[in-house]
């Protein structure tokens, strides 16, 4: 692996290191707020990995992060508070104690099998029709979590969930979706699935089976999800339905807009740089010195700001900010840069 | 028997709510290729307008609320300028981060508890015939919606400017080159779909008169729906899509067992996915249209 390759996997994973290091010597709500920043870029770079490489937009991927942080969350919730809370459970979810570990593995090998299942029929879809059925799974997915009390709290928040989440948590977590995405992105299906996104026509007829392609992609990226959200329910404690339904899709999405579709690189910009954004506004109502500035923004302010800026971004530089490139090493020659995913 | 008209009823008044506001995006979409999420907070405005007019009189509110919508709806052409030659997500994502902001503007100015609108409630008593109550509202939703729908249908068929709409909703480049001024037939596809989300906003603002950051958010989602699911491509396709929707949402809601009506939206989006599989292109489109089917 030529260091031009290599730099595409260990750029991004420095900087996410860095935030990392930086987020761990801050303290209180400012900590908190790195580890999300750390667990949302984890769902973005999940996300990445079917849209970046199809070029099929997903409304669906946060059902996914939803059956994670769900079943994640019951599988740590003690007993004896689903057993008096939760009475209408099915015994083996309400007998179900799972580890930290365990509950993580569970929400990606959930979010997979849910991926796949949802994917046979839908891969089959395009452009906006594909994004309208996988819509429609985000409707259905919190339509049932909302109203089915025999698979979980419903309408309740679920909880109490170890918060195991920390920082090492988040960032292994983060880093190891980084890792699977660099390597999946290598492969030949990924190739096939690249070539269909330039030019379907061109790719079919050179033999490549779009829809399988895209059904991989899809359940590799579900599993991801799945395992995103359940390093979110170990983050917050406590999960309800709202918390992983609509804002949540779309604001992952214009992460990965704004850092530029198509690369890993982008994904992890993007994921960082709006996350980010987000945490310090959300700090900022709540009152922040910043170099020597005090800054104390009226509460609501966040997701106007949040909102200008990402829709700055989207409308003067449409194709993101990395522009759907990969890192390019540092030290190379002037003028030549890889191209992108 | 009276039960079965009383849910048709229901059913086409919701309906024509759904078509028109599916009529006002698939206006803008077939002259841009643009699915605006935005349109909702459209109809928000207008609801908003209405309720900061509490008291003065009826004619001026209408007036006022589709003259916001109006120059909203230009203010939104303008700003999407750029998207012209984006690609579609890009699209998608931008007129949703558009309609993000507006939805936290609108927290941030009257907050997210909801207050009443107060317009033209008396319509919400109801008259019977035969055993069937039918509200005055559902009776001007259905001629509202068939007025308007008559009238664009007029315009689209009759008129220069309907023409060059339709031309370039068929084939944008073309159109553009047989001399059709593209920023133009853009504008007036804006003006008339503005004009139609306050429409949308008032016979809603009766209906559900709570004005919330989220009161047009929650009815351009079916409506969108519907025009994925009707038909992209063909205007009159698009508005069915959208009618169907509403039509298919009150029958469902009568049909569940009452312990099963929570599952409505599961069902409802699940046909969606049944349809879009069979029908990729539109169910009231008929053969393959233009649209890859990959």
């Amino acid at each position: 692996m030529s260091i031009r390759r290599a730099w595409e996997l260990i750029g991004p994973a420095l900087l996410v290191v860095g935030v990392a290091l930086v987020g761990s010597v801050t303290s209180g709500s400012m900590e908190f707020q790195f580890r999300v920043v750390l667990v949302t870029a984890s769902l973005v770079v999940a996300l990445h990995v079917f849209v970046g490489n199809s070029g099929v937009i997903s409304f669906g991927h946060v059902s996914f992060v939803a059956l994670g942080a769900m079943s994640a969350g019951l599988a740590t919730t003690p007993v004896e508070i689903k057993s008096r809370s939760m009475s209408e459970l099915f015994p083996v979810l309400a007998d179900l104690q799972l580890s930290n570990l365990e509950s993580l593995g569970l929400a990606a090998v959930l979010g997979g099998a849910y991926a796949f299942v949802v994917g046979v029929p839908i891969m089959r879809l395009s452009g906006l029709q594909a994004g309208i059925a996988t819509f429609a799974v985000i409707i259905i997915t919190n339509n049932v979590f909302r109203n089915w009390d025999r698979i979980g709290s419903a309408a309740r928040a679920l909880g109490p969930i170890p918060e195991t989440t920390g920082f090492v948590q988040a960032t292994v977590g983060l880093l190891l979706a980084i890792v699977v995405a660099y390597f999946y992105q290598a492969t030949r299906h990924a190739r096939m699935l690249r070539a269909a996104r330039e030019d379907p026509a061109a790719a079919q007829s050179s033999g490549v089976n779009i829809y399988r392609q895209r059904l991989l992609a899809f359940t590799i990226s579900g599993a991801m999800a799945g395992l995103s959200g359940g390093l979110l329910a170990h983050l917050f404690g406590s999960i309800t339905t709202e918390v992983v339904f609509l804002d949540l899709t779309f604001i992952t999405l214009a992460m990965l807009v704004v850092g530029g579709i198509g690369s890993l690189w982008g994904a992890v910009v993007g994921a960082l740089s709006i996350a980010g954004l987000n945490s310090f506004l959300a700090e900022a109502e709540r009152e922040v010195t910043l170099v020597g500035l005090d800054l104390d923004l009226p509460s609501g302010t966040r997701l106007v700001v949040l909102g200008i800026i990402m829709a700055a971004v989207l409308l003067f530089r449409p194709s993101g900010l990395t522009s759907g490139r990969e890192l390019s090493w540092p030290l190379a020659r002037r003028g030549r840069t890889a191209p992108g995913g | 028997m009276t039960e079965i008209i009383q849910s048709l009823v229901d059913g086409v008044a919701l309906g024509s709510l759904y078509a028109l506001a599916a009529l006002g995006i698939g206006l803008v979409f077939g002259v841009m290729r643009l699915i605006n999420f935005a349109y909702g907070e459209l109809i928000t405005a207008a609801a908003y307008t209405l309720l900061l007019t509490k008291g003065l009189p009826v004619t001026f509110r209408i007036l006022l609320a589709v003259a916001v919508t109006v120059a909203l709806s230009l203010i939104m052409e303008f700003v999407f300028r750029p998207l012209r030659v984006a690609t579609p997500a890009t699209m998608l994502i931008t007129t949703f981060a558009i309609s993000f902001l507006l939805q936290n503007v609108a927290v941030l100015w009257f907050g997210t508890q909801g207050e009443s609108i107060g317009f033209l409630a008396f319509l919400n008593r109801a008259f019977e015939v035969g055993g069937i109550r039918i509200r005055w509202i559902t009776l001007v939703s259905i001629v509202v919606g068939g007025v308007f729908l008559a009238t664009i249908a007029f315009l689209l068929d009759r008129t220069d400017i309907g023409l060059q709409m339709r031309a370039a909703a068929a084939d944008f480049r073309t159109a553009r080159l047989l001399g059709v001024r593209a920023t133009r037939v853009i504008v007036f596809a804006f003006i008339l779909s503005g004009a139609l989300a306050a429409v949308v906003g008032m016979m809603l603002a009766v209906q559900r008169p709570l004005a919330t950051p989220t009161f047009g958010f929650f009815v351009v989602i079916p409506a969108l729906v519907g025009v994925v699911v009707g038909g992209l491509d063909r205007l009159l396709s698009a508005t069915i899509g959208g009618f169907v929707i509403g039509f298919v949402t009150v029958m469902l809601s009568d049909l569940l067992p009452s312990d099963g009506r929570v599952f409505l939206n599961s069902v409802l989006f699940g046909l969606v996915i049944i349809v879009l599989l069979v029908k990729p292109n539109g169910l009231f489109i008929r053969g393959l249209a233009t649209g890859e089917r990959l």
